[in-house]
């Protein structure tokens, strides 16, 4: 009996004691920012994106990891007409929805939820349109309500999207976090219980994480969801210890206090690479900055004078001193990382005399002007008043006066949105990696209208091309007349490109399986932390 | 003693009028709007903007728009804020405990180390340790927050591995509930071991930068009030009457010196409030002065005008308090005389 009982405990420890030694993983990302809220189909910004979408949510198509390009998620697969009207989904079957206090999923996922989570957006008349004074702004950015002519359940796992119009964009437009699924069967569950509010506020999604409880601007915690269906995540615990100061994000990170860090200050990124405890990853940017003439306001409306001033910035120089060198010089308004990337464009040559005498052409002489800095720091532009003091310094070789002129962020687009500038510092992070979002978003006619071609600048060859390659299905048909586009961009000037900006994030040296995003998004569900 | 109350809070009427219209209109004559702010980079059509404008109830004339507020803010309704759709309440006392936690310590710290500084410099005037004392509150005085919170955390953070850099609690190895949203409260109800130390482990910092200047502008007031009251014929008296030192200046003088020292400390608070905003800011701590930052830069009307209007109502009731502490310590100003 002893013996055995001897045996019994040996064999138990043997068994259990590695389980019962195994702490949990916790992971914790310094996030920029609190979310705005845990529903992203309300919000716009990238805080509310990694905290709800990209954490808890699915879509019914994704992003690869670290890609741009669309793979399978919540639809295992689809069928586009030849025409591009219709889009045909086959769902997949036996994905969880999570658990809460409040709400016990009693099916899976289905044809139902895809429905529920675009009808909310797009119906007036929805039940759920009008809870938590949703506005639905990237719904509508993306022109869906527009493009939309129905959607329909063909079965409760097939689910047909029709539209008005051909639209290339419409499935990258479904990877984006306005797009994610939420459950359908827990809104009517809470609407019966008269709190609809609480599916924007206490979320249930079918993502990899699964809210645990959010402390306002401090922290989020979340645990690891077992029933993921791309399998549980490495980690047990995920947390978002929310940091806004780069500098202090940098600080906990070398404590030890966070794995992760976004956005570091770009003057501390040396010292970043030779910490021995850190990694520092980068990425090349989906992102432009760019410099935009008022094409409206004389003499700017004179390409030669555009040319010229093109011609007169050195950006090697801007690139090395505002991107540290981290990035590329710009010839084209899309990175070269996306396709359709025209390789074969000429960039204005730096030519000190050549910019001189083509202003002499052009009659312009003893130009005075004014060059607008952006106040706030972006991936796209890290520091835009240093970049317009060397635009600055560049244009005055020309004989060219420039005056720099900034104003407090929602002053600055309220005032370039309605043409105050002769020339402005702007820039772009791409949504969902096609080229119509930079295209046709910044440079289209019908975006001189919403204030985001900043050039006013509306071009008919040029805006033929872009609506024309919306409309057609085939990428490579597109990608020709995309390439183009790009020349004429090139031969009218609106912009001086500046440059793409790489990407940096510093993590610890323990940290594995992280991705980086083109889109600046941050998702968890492949990480791990080593030994 | 109750005339006294109720005249100091029928005074304060008007200045809560006043205020509301204040924090209206200043937020008006910002240029911008949420809907600029929130369609960023990427513009927004004319029409989808008078649509939201309308929504937001913002088409009305701004005097309308006023009334409309003041009689909500009469019913107890302040409204929603635009970033977040949730009431501007509940947002802002969510916050608020941390915001007084925060000051709590820092005034606390301020007040042991000031008056005790204060009192000293006065006794020594003119010898090394009056230099000394009101050199470092000078140099406290200017000191940027901003700049001496960082250098805090490299020297006891990264350098010597003192304090935490940021935060209220270690979050990997403590998880509980909020329960009164006081940190070191919730800590102690949780049972957990360790966490009310991690707890002050992670006030020690942001108290201390956030005390900075106060407690300098406490020591300079308490020495100068020290030396009015130790110049009096009473204090000559009770020192020749063969009182000891310390009955002296810790009874005779001290209390005498207390009305400037309280009055000054009140007006702190005022000042603890502003300090707090960056404080919060450099050590992530998520109090009602971070918040404000954010709903400024996002033009969210509804949530700035009603933090301005709860952070000055929190004000005048520590101006109110300090006004009755006047009467307890100094029973000549109860009874008006």
């Amino acid at each position: 009996m002893k013996k055995r009982l001897i045996a019994l405990s040996i064999l138990s420890a043997v068994c259990f004691l590695p389980q019962a030694y195994a702490a949990p993983k916790t992971f914790v990302y310094c996030s920029e920012g609190a979310p705005s809220g845990f529903n992203p189909q309300f919000y716009t910004d990238g805080s509310t994106f990694d905290a709800a979408g990209q954490a808890m949510y699915d879509r019914l198509v994704q992003f690869q990891p670290g890609e741009t390009s669309i793979s399978p998620a919540l639809a295992e697969s689809w069928e586009v007409s030849p025409d591009g009207l219709s889009y045909t989904f086959k769902l997949r079957k036996g994905v969880k929805f999570h658990t809460t206090k409040d709400f016990t999923p009693t099916r899976d996922f289905n044809a139902d939820d895809v429905l529920f989570s675009f009808n909310r957006q797009w119906k007036a008349d929805d039940p759920y349109h009008k809870v938590s004074n949703g506005n639905y702004e990237y719904f509508t950015g993306m022109s869906m309500p527009d493009v939309l002519k129905t959607i329909e359940k063909v079965d409760d796992y097939t689910v047909k999207f029709t539209l008005n119009r051909p639209e290339a964009p419409m499935l990258a437009n479904l990877a984006m976090d306005f797009a994610s699924i939420l459950s359908a069967e827990y809104a009517d569950a809470m609407m019966k219980a008269k709190t609809p509010e609480k599916v924007d506020t206490d979320p249930v999604g079918t993502g990899p994480f699964q809210l645990v409880a959010y402390q306002k601007d401090a922290m989020i915690r979340y645990k690891a969801n077992e029933n993921y269906w791309e399998g549980k995540p490495k980690i047990d615990n995920l947390v978002f210890a929310i940091t806004k100061d780069n500098a202090v994000r940098w600080q906990k990170l070398q404590a030890g206090e966070c794995h992760l860090m976004p956005f570091p200050n770009m003057a501390d990124l040396k010292a970043m690479q030779e910490n021995k405890d850190v990694t520092v990853l980068s990425q090349e940017g989906l992102n432009v900055g760019y410099f935009a003439y008022n094409t409206t306001k004389k003499p700017f409306d004179d390409v030669r004078v555009r040319k010229a001033l093109n011609m007169a910035i050195n950006k090697p120089a801007i690139l090395e001193a505002v991107y540290q060198g981290a990035g590329k010089v710009a010839k084209n308004p899309i990175p070269p990382t996306m396709w359709s990337y025209n390789d074969k464009v000429v960039d204005d040559p730096y030519d000190v005399e050549g910019a001189k005498k083509l202003l002499a052409e052009a009659g312009v002489k003893d130009l005075k002007t004014n060059i607008w800095a952006m106040p706030v720091q972006r991936p796209y532009n890290p520091n835009a008043k240093r970049m317009a003091e060397m635009i600055q310094a560049d244009w005055k070789a020309v004989g060219v006066e420039a005056e720099i002129v900034s104003f407090e962020w929602a002053e600055y687009l309220e005032r370039s949105k309605k043409g105050e500038h002769d020339t402005l510092l702007m820039g772009w992070t791409g949504d969902n990696g096609d080229p119509d979002n930079f295209l046709a978003v910044l440079l289209g006619c019908d975006a001189v209208k919403d204030g985001s071609n900043r050039a006013f600048w509306c071009n008919q060859e040029f805006n033929d091309l872009v609506q024309k390659a919306k409309t057609l299905n085939d990428q490579g048909e597109r990608a020709k007349l995309y390439e183009q586009a790009q020349e004429v961009f090139k031969k009218e000037a609106p912009w001086a490109t500046i440059a793409h900006s790489v990407v940096y994030e510093v993590a610890r040296k323990n940290v594995t399986g992280y991705k980086q995003s083109p889109f600046g998004l941050h998702q968890f569900k492949t990480v791990d932390l080593a030994e | 003693m109750f005339k006294f109350i109720l005249g100091k809070i029928i005074l304060l009427i008007p200045t809560f009028l006043g205020i509301t219209l204040a924090a209206f209109l200043f937020v008006r004559l910002l240029p911008g709007d949420p809907v600029t702010i929130l369609s960023g980079e990427r513009g927004i059509s004319e029409e989808r903007r008078a649509e939201m404008i309308a929504q937001l109830g913002l088409d009305q004339p701004v005097i309308v728009q006023y009334f409309t507020y003041l009689k909500h803010i009469l019913q107890g309704d302040f409204g929603q804020s635009i970033s977040t759709h949730r009431p501007v309440v509940e947002e802002f006392f969510e916050r608020l405990p941390a915001t007084l936690e925060l000051a709590f310590f820092a005034i606390l710290i301020a007040v042991l180390i000031g008056v005790p500084a204060g009192i000293i410099a006065a006794v020594k005037r003119g010898r090394w340790p009056d230099h000394v004392l009101m050199g470092s509150a000078l140099t406290g005085y200017s000191m940027p927050i901003f700049w001496w919170g960082l250098l805090l955390i490299m020297l006891f953070s990264t350098i010597l591995g003192w304090t935490p850099v940021s935060g209220r609690l270690d979050i990997i190895n403590y998880y509980f509930d909020p329960v009164t949203g006081f940190m070191t409260v919730d800590a102690w109800l949780s049972g957990q071991e360790g966490a009310v130390k991690s707890a002050l482990h992670h006030l020690i910092l942001p108290s201390v930068v956030l005390s900075t200047i106060p407690m300098a502008v406490i020591a300079r007031q308490t020495r100068s009030a020290m030396l009015e009251v130790l110049g009096e014929d009473y204090i000559r008296t009770a020192y020749a009457k063969g009182l000891p030192t310390w009955r002296v200046i810790g009874i005779h003088a001290l209390r005498n010196a207390m009305i400037t020292v309280v009055t000054v400390i009140g007006l702190q608070v005022g000042s603890l409030m502003a300090g707090a905003v960056l404080t919060e800011t450099i050590f992530s701590w998520p109090g009602v002065g971070k918040w404000m930052i954010d709903a400024i830069s996002h033009r969210d009307y509804p949530a700035v005008q009603g933090g301005l209007l709860f952070i000055s109502m929190l004000v005048m009731l520590v101006n109110l308090i300090v006004d009755l502490m006047y009467g307890w310590i100094n029973p000549r100003v109860r009874d008006g005389k």
